[in-house]
């Protein structure tokens, strides 16, 4: 995991889990189909790595495949900060 | 496109997929009238079994109440059958604006307008009163139609952890720059059955500067010392900005619900709620009938005292039979199970023993949330529950679970 993965972490941690809810966020725990994030309440860690890391990740890119664990979230912030720096 | 064996193919796959999910739901035909005790018919081309109903969200025991009957008859005489319009074309008698009065003074607003359901409510106010500038910020467990209703709404969508006071005032705090700001709760969430911290809630939002929204559905008509609903119990009758609720529960049962609260945002749905506009009004039968409701509970608190009293008998009973419920005081009463098989498993025997319930289990819950839910009624007399709470001790029984909390169900479940 990276730094780009500790910070989603992290924030999943504490955007996500209810209060005594000590289950551990590995790289690969499954988000939304493991029920932790549901699409309804995606939009706010959407907004939060396009603020953090300055990028646009369109509609069509962030899908619940996408934001299923730590590990295709870090990939999909890198590949966007890719895209902008070559932008 | 004509419906070719492809296409054909391309549904019965993904509903094959639904089954195998066990995901699949099947309707049981009932050949009564709703109430405590009922005749179904399940599985389809079976004999007709006599159940104590207890899943219904017939919560003050009116929807086959005589007098509402009675009334309801009267307005099918005296007003006709539908009305083949939408409100604002001719399809407006002058019961649906008294019925519309008559909410507003019980629910202590200052206007409400009728929709064909709370569901169409609940789709039709974000849009008609938020846009670009603003902000929703909901609870994480708010009702689908609430979820369905901002995903229509070009405002930005947030949540905060249910029922969680300090990571809603850090989200209003973030959206400070917002132009409006609405905090939107359910206020007895239906598949746990705990009530909002209403009066928290509009602390925060008279701190920063937002609006409430409401939906009481499951409170409407017995929730508050004189069933007001979740604003009385919490003592803030008056500083709610927007009620949702139903007519299709505590309320007679029927169909219709309402937006009501601030005159402003009430007009505003009256301009631009699609489904108030583009949907037939109410049908007068209802609309009487719902009068009649608002008569009775409006002039006797006799049937939310009884439901009060149904509820603390249930939940003990229940309790001291060894199930794991989820604590609360709402007529909402969860038996968890924590396993979907278990949950379902535990539905059917039920049934085989006279007795209605539904097994609830991801996505409608949380995955590892299964349960089933209780839901009491004031047209239930003790024996009823005694009834009723036999027919879980032998399923329990059967099953092993009694006195099991959530590791141990789990652990038999795994094993």
């Amino acid at each position: 995991m990276d730094e780009v993965g500790k910070v989603v972490r992290d924030y999943i941690t504490r955007e996500y889990l209810q209060e005594g809810d000590d289950r551990e966020i590995t790289e690969t725990t499954a988000l939304i189909s493991g029920g932790i994030v549901d699409s309804f309440s995606m939009v706010s860690l959407l907004r939060f790595l396009e603020k953090k890391y300055s990028i646009h990740i369109p509609a069509e890119a962030a899908t619940p495949e996408a934001f299923d664990t730590v590990q295709s979230i870090e990939a999909l912030v890198h590949r966007f900060q890719r895209t902008e720096v070559s932008v | 496109m004509a419906f070719t064996n492809t296409v054909r193919n391309c549904y019965q796959t993904t509903i094959e997929e639904i089954k195998a999910a066990g995901l699949f739901k099947e309707e049981r035909y009932i050949h009564s009238p709703q109430s405590s005790e009922i005749e179904v018919e399940f599985p389809v081309g079976s004999t007709i079994k006599k159940c104590i109903n207890i899943c219904a969200n017939n919560y003050l025991g009116l929807s086959s109440h005589p007098a509402v009957i009675a009334a309801a008859h009267a307005g099918l005489d005296s007003r006709g059958y539908g009305m083949s319009s939408v409100r604002f074309i001719c399809g407006t008698q002058d019961i649906h604006r008294e019925l519309e009065n008559r909410l507003t003074a019980f629910l202590g607003t200052e206007d409400t307008l009728l929709f064909p359901s709370c569901m169409d409510a609940n789709a039709g106010f974000f849009e008609a009163g938020l846009g670009e500038q603003d902000v929703m910020i909901a609870d994480r467990l708010v009702h689908a139609s609430i979820i369905d209703g901002m995903r229509l709404c070009k405002a930005m969508q947030d949540t905060y952890k249910h029922s969680d006071m300090g990571h809603l005032e850090e989200k209003l705090h973030e959206h400070q720059d917002k132009r409006l700001r609405l905090v939107i709760t359910d206020g007895v969430f239906s598949m746990d059955g705990d009530t909002a911290r209403l009066a928290d809630i509009v602390a925060l939002a008279e701190k920063y500067n937002a609006m409430v929204f409401l939906d009481d559905s499951h409170a409407t008509g017995f929730i508050g010392r004189t069933g007001r609903g979740t604003h009385e119990h919490c003592g803030v009758l008056g500083r709610i900005d927007v009620i949702t609720t139903t007519l299709g529960k505590a309320l007679g049962g029927a169909s219709g619900g309402c937006v009501s609260g601030r005159r402003e945002l009430v007009e505003m749905c009256r301009q631009r709620a699609r489904p108030y506009l583009f949907s037939n009004s109410v049908a007068p039968v209802i609309v009487a009938g719902a009068l009649k409701v608002l008569d009775l509970i409006s002039t006797s608190t006799e049937r939310r005292d009884k439901l009060e009293w149904n509820t603390k008998y249930w939940r003990g009973l229940l309790k001291d039979a060894g199930f794991d419920i989820k604590e609360g005081d709402t007529p909402i009463v969860p038996v968890m199970l924590y396993d979907a098989k278990l949950a379902q498993d535990v539905a059917r025997d039920l049934f085989d023993q006279g007795v209605y319930a539904v097994g609830f289990f991801f996505p409608v819950v949380p995955k590892g949330q299964a349960r089933i839910r209780t839901q009491l009624s004031a047209a239930h007399e003790k024996r009823h529950l005694d009834f009723a709470i036999e027919a879980f001790r032998k399923v329990g029984q059967k099953h092993g679970i009694l006195g099991l909390g959530k590791k141990e169900l789990l652990a038999r479940c795994a094993a």
